[in-house]
């Protein structure tokens, strides 16, 4: 083979390589990606209990209950404008709490959310960004902000208050 | 004043990384002599001052000193030592200042081990890492200053997230950066030759060793970061495809291709071009990483605060940087002429081969890693992009790579023999095969994936045995001269087939750990026995610890199988009080074939009763002991003779020397 053919060979074999892992890429996109809801969001569109979404919004206080011999945990999402009860079987994550910001990831059946993952936050201080956004497209961040600066928080996740108290 | 001192020394670091990035490059183009060897003390300089100024920040931490905003927000007096000292890298600013210091490292070793360089490209050289300092000393001491007071002084500091004070968390940031910054040393080889316009063998074995001690600790960097969220965050898995994990896997990728790619500009010298841009993918892959992680723009562990102003400042440094170099790759790469001639079907086809699957990994990766970003600033919703999709993409772009990765080196430079190849490796098959089908007997229920990875696995470990065996012809020769042929093994060879043995290994860990998880939640009451995967666990109840900065409840578990015990797990849920966070510690019993995992969560009811979670997660180990073997690999690579004598000449193209030369007077 001349040089040209073979480079031309080597070019060849790099794109229909480029083109199998687009239509990889393309197909795995379909399937496999989760958007993020708020619970107006999944009131208002009607999502298929086929596709998986994720939940965001704060816990909803005092809605925690545990079930099944604490198998199996029942609690409330909202954006303090709508609320969606969840039922997530499994270990919740340290840093779970009442009136926080939560996000997890499951099926919508019949209005409840079954959950299979709750998703950990690292940081006390930390307000997932997807629920501050959700939050304030709901109009009601103002409160939640007002709140947060309460207790020495802040949505970008680490406080002004002085360290030390 | 220690602090003033260190804030002092790193402003003066920054007029030093001026002069440096300068007048080496000047004197480079005028070919000066005294301006070129300029950059030699300058980078040593800057690295003190840089060292310096670290040292001072780790003081305040040591001695507590919270008027110190930085220490204040990130330490407190009743953090054990070990703790104090990794506090300092634990933040945003400070991991930045570390950065910063292995960035004047790999300087000032270039400055130090670079004796036998020629003068211009090492002025070059230098003069481009100083550079990169400049602009994370900018954006330090602009966005991010570790030095700046409060007063008055608080009386004790807000702790540092009990997460990070962990043993693994201690080490993980600095092997991750190690591997990380060791890149921008390759990058700036690389721009210091498109600017001289030559890429030959001395070119590659010069880079050879710093691109090979980038690998070796982001591959440690990474396996210690995997390791901890094992065993830290008590979900019994190893890896998320989260996107900070993401970030520091593609550079991984970029970094293994631009390993293999190198050799075959240093044998056949030819993909010259390629391999310089495999360069600044790298590095600019480990800045996209930093930008993603620092800016905030995802939620994670690392993320350790969003401030706009630094986002921007790195993004802008991000564009700039890669940029920049790819406008200078585009415009310089084409004189890059390669002399080598190229056969498919040869080493370095098979390496190119492996080059096109690793950038095409890389590439996916990156793509799935930044969808969600962009697709969010398009306002198109967010999405996340998860496992699913990565598993999908990436176990179809790596399989074939395993499949040639064995044949490979039984390909010969210029021209292979590949039905000669496949016959040595018949044994290696027939076995693979062989294992592949006891996985199907044995775990018949599990997926059909499963059997395909441990038949690559076991074709990877078998493979590297018997190319070993064919290196000395063992069986075929007498055993003395097997010996002596051994004996005379390179140790870039033994890395090479060290470092494939290993990954064979990891591979059957990620398959066994992925495929045959056993996994069981449940409230326990104490005396109480589950059966996981054979193991009988039987709890003992829980009672009250006290740590030095944290109070535990623990739980106390005796695992026996048939009868006979195994392993007593103590897994405890921490509560740090000054932080007000609560930690999961998992007890994990390592045997053979797998890890006996045990985490316990709330009290349930008043008689003792607690939610635990129990796993039997199978050849975790191996994914460890494949990792260590990689590095092992890497360093026996390191270790070369040839990297450290012969290198450092042009002697290997005595032509091109003349040719050099001339250009350069």
């Amino acid at each position: 083979m001349k040089p040209k053919r073979k480079r031309l060979t080597f070019v060849i074999i790099g794109l229909g390589l480029l083109a199998a892992a687009a239509a990889l890429v393309l197909t795995a996109f379909e399937e496999n990606i989760v958007f993020f809801h708020s619970p107006t969001d999944v009131k208002e569109k009607d999502i298929g209990a086929d596709r998986r979404i994720r939940l965001g919004g704060l816990v909803e206080e005092g809605s925690v209950k545990k079930t099944a011999g604490g198998k199996t945990v029942e609690f409330v999402i909202t954006d303090l404008n709508e609320t969606i009860p969840v039922v997530y079987a499994g270990l919740l994550p340290d840093l779970f709490r009442e009136g926080q910001g939560v996000v997890a990831e499951g099926l919508v059946k019949n209005g409840v959310f079954q959950a299979d993952e709750v998703l950990a936050k690292h940081d006390e201080n930390y307000m997932p960004p997807e629920v501050a956004d959700a939050l304030k497209e709901s109009g009601q961040w103002q409160h939640v902000e007002e709140k947060l600066k309460a207790s020495g928080q802040t949505a970008e996740g680490y406080t002004k208050k002085d360290p030390g108290k | 004043m220690i602090v003033e001192i260190g804030h002092f020394a790193l402003i003066l670091a920054l007029v030093v990384s001026l002069v440096q990035g300068t007048v080496p490059l000047v004197g480079a183009h005028r070919n000066d002599a005294a301006w070129m060897a300029l950059g030699r003390p300058a980078a040593i300089v800057q690295f003190l001052l840089i060292a310096l100024s670290f040292a001072a920040l780790t003081h305040a931490y040591v001695t507590s000193d919270f008027s110190v905003l930085n220490v204040a927000r990130n330490s407190h007096s009743a953090k054990p030592l070990i703790y104090k000292i990794s506090g300092v890298w634990a933040n945003h600013e400070g991991s930045m200042m570390l950065w910063v210091l292995i960035l004047a490292a790999f300087g000032s070793a270039v400055a130090i081990f670079g004796q036998n360089l020629p003068p211009s490209l090492r002025a070059r050289t230098l003069a481009i890492q100083a550079f990169i300092t400049l602009a994370f000393l900018l954006f330090i001491l602009f966005t991010s200053n570790p030095f700046e007071r409060i007063l008055p002084a608080p009386v004790d500091g807000r702790g540092l997230n009990p997460l990070l004070q962990d043993p693994g968390l201690a080490l993980h940031p600095p092997f991750l950066y190690l591997g990380y910054v060791g890149l921008s040393i390759v990058f700036s080889f690389a721009i210091a030759a498109l600017i001289e316009g030559r890429v030959d063998a001395a070119w590659a074995r010069w880079v050879r060793p710093w691109t090979l001690a980038a690998w070796i600790f982001l591959t440690a960097g990474i396996g210690l970061g995997s390791w901890w969220a094992y065993y830290e965050l008590g979900w019994g898995g190893w890896w998320y495809w989260d996107p900070v994990e993401n970030a520091s896997f593609m550079p991984w990728l970029a970094a293994t291709a631009l390993l293999h790619s190198s050799i075959v500009v240093e044998k056949r010298d030819t993909l010259k071009g390629w391999t310089v841009f495999l360069a600044i993918v790298a590095f600019s892959l480990s800045l996209l990483g930093t930008f993603l992680v620092r800016s905030g723009v995802l939620t994670s562990v690392h993320a350790f605060a969003t401030d706009p102003a630094r986002g921007v400042f790195i993004l802008v440094l991000l564009l700039v940087a890669i940029g920049g170099s790819f406008a200078l790759f585009a415009w310089r790469g084409p004189s890059l002429s390669a002399t080598g001639l190229f056969v498919p079907v040869s080493r370095e086809g098979a390496l190119l081969l492996n080059n096109l699957l690793l950038t095409t990994a890389s590439a996916v990766v990156l793509l799935g890693t930044l969808y969600p970003l962009f697709l969010d600033a398009m306002d198109g919703g967010k999405v996340s992009v998860g496992p699913p999709f990565f598993n999908a993409v990436f176990i179809p772009i790596m399989t074939p790579l395993f499949a040639a990765l064995a044949v490979g080196p039984f390909l010969a430079w210029k021209r292979g023999d590949l039905p000669g190849a496949l016959a040595r490796l018949r044994l290696a098959f027939g076995l693979s095969v062989a294992a592949a089908l006891a996985t199907w007997y044995v775990a018949a229920d599990g997926p059909v994936m499963a059997v395909l990875g441990m038949g690559l696995a076991a074709w990877l470990v078998i493979g590297a045995i018997v190319e070993t065996a064919s290196r000395i012809n063992l069986f075929k020769a007498t055993i003395g001269e097997s010996l002596r042929r051994l004996r005379r093994i390179p140790r870039a060879t033994w890395g090479m087939t060290i470092a494939h043995f290993g990954l064979g290994i990891l591979i059957a860990g990620v398959t066994g750990s992925s495929a045959w998880k056993v996994e069981s939640i449940q409230t326990m009451m104490p005396g109480q026995t589950i059966d996981v995967s054979g193991y009988e666990f039987r709890f003992e109840g829980a009672s009250r610890a006290q740590g030095p900065n944290y109070t535990a409840t623990r739980g106390r578990f005796v695992v026996s199988q048939g009868g006979e015990r195994v392993a007593v797990l103590k897994p405890e849920k921490r509560v740090y009080p000054v932080e007000g966070q609560p930690t999961t510690e998992a007890a994990i019993k390592t045997t053979f074939m797998g890890d006996i995992y045990a985490v316990i969560g709330d009290a349930e009811g008043n008689q003792g009763g607690y939610v635990t979670r129990l796993y039997f997660n199978p050849l975790v180990p191996w994914i460890w002991a494949g990792i260590l073997i990689m590095v092992v690999g890497g360093l026996f690579s390191l270790s070369d003779r040839r990297l450290r004598v012969g290198a450092p000449s042009r002697r290997e193209a005595p032509a091109q020397k003349v040719r050099a030369q001339k250009v350069r007077t």
